[in-house]
């Protein structure tokens, strides 16, 4: 066969890719970012029932610099839309964002004066879950998605080896 | 040691919030200190403001329902009872005494999931994790219910005006009784983590106290105002869903300070439960939809066949129906304390107004006087005490 023969029991061969990938999607960590609505079945998906931690997503942090997952749970109103950007600019890379609910996806019922259409008018959004709110059930069917999208995420330089150097 | 005098004495200012676990939401309080003693402490409101009121003139009565529930998003259906009930005052509606019952029996189940939330979050504020586990076990039941007969979990919109759309599944009634056999021994348990607990009394026994006579003047009302001591509430003063007729007492406190409000909102969770066993005895069968025919479609199979029902179907479900002139304010006992609406109409299938008035943004005049001179962690456990909803602050 190839290299396996070669090594002991007990070891396995795999690419670099794909165990960071695992490491990052097995342990996602959601900032508390709760808005509204949302927020209390954010809330609930953590809690006794539904229990988050089963999928590696339950440690919440409440600092955007510890976190590498935003849900954005809830309307975003034009008030609050800078101090989201500002949260995200926070948090450190690699960064995801779930855009939990009809509002914070495209503004739901509320087409007013008020409300952000669409947070992703503010921060580039990987999943969209629906709902009004979204049943806890669809906000893990969403963290799995996004764990499948982490998982086919190719592992590059930070900074290409071409780009120009910075001076550092 | 400098003083508030001397001219070396220096401040320091600081944001808490949007963004901030335990300011349950989006509220920034900005809090002056002097080393870790609250000077002063100004909340800093509308991170949230969606625009409601101005959202539902835009409306039909009926659409105007689902806007309400994502106002105090803990108690949807006390928002939607304060709401028809506004709407039903400018109608003179008479409201079948099964849709009564039933109301007031979902309002009594909404007022303890409020609550469990309001302990959970407390709770986890002041460093006990585990008891919001425990709530969250009792309240993912409540939400059944509320998916049971809405098909909603947290937000129903289930009441209309003139009582409801339909009846209740014929589950309600066995998942209800079994419910509340159980819950006494949820709450004994969430009553055994912290009622004697010495790091909670520690935490919450002459902290943010507030007297009877400031908790007046600022208008605070439900179990902040309750726990002053005070014997305000709406279900008793201007009753609404037959209360009246219920047997239930008013708990309340005696210093007014973070434990009292804890205590008050147990005991207040205690004789929900009553409230609701009473209601399910008083449940007989009948109709739930008041006799007036502008307010509801007519029967489905009425619509397939007859050309008159199918038009009636289309007008009341694309232009809605009309109350005369008038206007009405109807206020409830939300689980934060008196919730009203009111409504003005001019005979048009849209609200002219509508106004409400949020306990919640009330009570957090209270937060105020209750910190200054306290230390920065008292803040979140007054904050906790008061129960504020952003989504009801800012709407």
């Amino acid at each position: 066969m190839g290299i396996e023969e070669l090594v002991p029991d007990g070891i396995l061969t795999t690419t670099v890719e794909r165990m960071v990938n695992w490491a990052r999607r097995s342990s996602l960590w959601p900032a508390t970012f709760g808005l509204a609505c949302c927020a209390i079945e954010m809330m609930a998906t953590s809690a006794s029932r539904y229990d988050l931690a089963r999928f590696g997503a339950e440690v919440f942090r409440a600092s955007p610099r510890q976190a590498d997952l935003m849900i954005v749970a809830g309307r975003v109103s034009k008030k609050m839309a800078p101090v989201l950007k500002r949260i995200y600019d926070q948090m450190p890379e690699p960064k995801w964002v779930i855009s939990m609910g009809a509002c914070a996806s495209c503004g739901g019922v509320f087409n007013d004066y008020a409300i952000v259409q669409g947070v992703d008018t503010v921060v580039p959004v990987d999943v969209y879950v629906p709902g009004c709110p979204p049943r806890p059930e669809a906000l893990i069917y969403g963290i799995m998605k996004l764990q499948e999208k982490i998982d086919r995420d190719p592992i590059r330089l930070a900074v290409p080896a071409s780009a120009p150097s910075t001076g550092a | 040691m400098s003083t508030l005098t001397s001219p070396e004495f220096k401040t320091l200012t600081i944001n808490m919030g949007p963004q901030h676990p335990s300011t349950h939401g989006v509220l920034r309080l900005v809090i002056e200190l002097d080393g870790e003693t609250v000077i002063s402490l100004k909340p800093v409101m509308g991170y949230l403001h969606t625009g409601m009121e101005k959202i539902m003139e835009a409306k039909t009565y009926t659409k105007s329902i689902t806007v309400t529930d994502r106002m105090d998003y803990l108690s949807p259906l006390g928002n939607n009872m304060a709401y028809v009930g506004a709407v039903e005052q400018i109608m003179g509606l008479e409201i079948p005494e099964r849709a009564q019952v039933l109301r007031l029996i979902l309002l009594e189940l909404t007022r303890i999931s409020s609550h469990l939330v309001w302990l959970g979050t407390h709770a986890i504020d002041l460093g006990a994790m585990s008891v919001f586990l425990y709530c969250f076990r009792e309240r993912e039941k409540l939400l059944d219910v509320n998916d049971m007969v809405a098909g909603s979990r947290l937000t129903p919109s289930y009441f209309r005006v003139g009582g409801f759309f339909q009846d209740v599944p014929d589950t309600f009634v066995p998942f209800v009784k079994k419910f509340c056999d159980e819950f006494p021994t949820a709450l004994g348990e969430y009553q055994n983590l912290l009622s004697k607990n010495r790091i909670w009394m520690k935490r919450t026994i002459g902290i943010g106290t507030i007297s009877a006579e400031q908790a007046l003047q600022l208008s605070v009302t439900g179990p902040t105002l309750r726990g002053s001591g005070v014997a305000y509430d709406v279900r008793k003063t201007q009753p609404y869903c037959g209360y009246e007729t219920y047997d239930f007492e008013t708990p309340l406190g005696r210093n007014g300070d973070v434990y009292d409000r804890y205590l008050c909102r147990i005991e207040e969770m205690k004789q929900s439960l009553k409230l609701v066993r009473q209601g399910l005895d008083r449940l007989r069968p009948g109709t739930v939809r008041a006799d007036n025919p502008y307010l509801f479609p007519a029967n489905r199979e009425d619509v397939k066949r007859g050309m008159e029902e199918l038009i009636f179907h289309f007008k009341i479900m694309s232009e809605g129906f009309r109350p005369p002139i008038g206007d009405a304010y109807s206020a409830i006992e939300s689980p934060k304390g008196e919730l009203g609406f009111y409504v003005a109409s001019d005979g048009s299938p849209l609200p002219y107004r509508a106004r409400v008035r949020p306990p919640s943004l009330i009570n957090l005049q209270a937060l105020e006087g209750m910190s200054i001179g306290r230390m920065v962690s008292d803040v979140v456990a007054c904050i906790g005490s008061i129960d504020i909803v952003l989504g009801e602050v800012d709407r």
